[in-house]
């Protein structure tokens, strides 16, 4: 039987070659969020029931802005659910950039971080939890690319792949 | 080496059809798949095998149920290297010209 649940996660794997301390720096520390993907700047109380927050970096800010997009001055919001550096973090993730996917409420995220047989690499692996989200399952699986949304969890893991490997991302 | 495994996992109708399933329904069982096909659940289970070498599955269990995805990294990661690369541009004249060369139009 599939339930509801299953069917509206998603997940993505993608194989680094990197520590997984570097890869758990990548993920939580804002100097790391602000070079890849959608250049947020993430904030992480890294126990159960600590804040998670990422902020927009004032270049993004005024991008979206000028692009007519009013920015809020926190753009996801959510709670610790569970940390364990640097092998899984699980987050409950909302978006606020959008008020409709903001309306979603609060959707669930787990990082895992898994060294590779090989011995060089890591398996970095994304599940999102997006029971009652339509419209943020469509933006983290790429759909609205068209419409400035990005290219969702693979694009983004696409390019902190390519920052960690070559130490510029994606898009220079 | 990776490019092998995912070419190699897509270089079948079959698998092809599998990855097609979960991009209709994410999430479904080894039961489920099989159903759809014409084939023993070991055809399928060795399918599902060479698509989870190449990344393009990844498997989740929950509970008794383990629950296949499509990994759409791989693919990203196939068009970032070979399609950006030989423009988009050129491509699509090339697409157009097939079907008006087939198409008669």
């Amino acid at each position: 039987m599939t339930t509801l649940t299953e069917t509206t996660t998603q997940v993505y794997r993608i194989y680094i070659k990197a520590t997984p301390e570097a890869i758990w720096d990548a993920i939580t520390k804002p100097e790391w969020t602000k070079r890849y993907g959608y250049t947020g700047l993430a904030d992480y109380d890294l126990r159960p029931g600590g804040a998670y927050q990422v902020r927009p970096t004032p270049q993004f800010k005024a991008e979206a802005e000028a692009q007519g997009y009013p920015c809020p001055d926190v753009i996801i919001d959510g709670e610790v659910i569970e940390a364990d550096p640097p092998h899984k973090l699980v987050t409950t993730f909302r978006m606020l950039m959008d008020p409709e996917m903001a309306d979603e409420g609060f959707t669930r995220i787990t990082h895992e971080i898994r060294r590779a047989p090989d011995g060089g690499s890591c398996s970095l692996t994304v599940t999102h939890e997006l029971a009652g989200a339509p419209k943020l399952a469509a933006m983290t699986r790429g759909d609205l690319e068209a419409e400035g949304a990005g290219g969702g969890h693979a694009w983004t893991l696409s390019d902190l792949k390519s920052l960690l490997e070559t130490g510029s991302p994606l898009a220079g | 080496m990776t490019d092998d495994r995912v070419f190699k996992a897509l270089a079948d109708p079959t698998r092809r059809f599998l990855l097609d399933l979960l991009f209709a329904r994410d999430g479904r069982t080894l039961t489920e798949l099989e159903s759809e096909l014409e084939m023993t659940r070991y055809g399928v289970m060795k399918h599902l095998r060479v698509l989870e070498d190449a990344n393009l599955v990844v498997t989740r269990r929950s509970g008794r149920e383990k629950f296949h995805f499509l990994n759409p990294v791989p693919i990203q990661q196939i068009h970032d290297r070979w399609i950006d690369k030989y423009t988009e541009h050129h491509t699509s004249a090339l697409i157009d010209l097939k079907d008006e060369l087939e198409n008669g139009s």
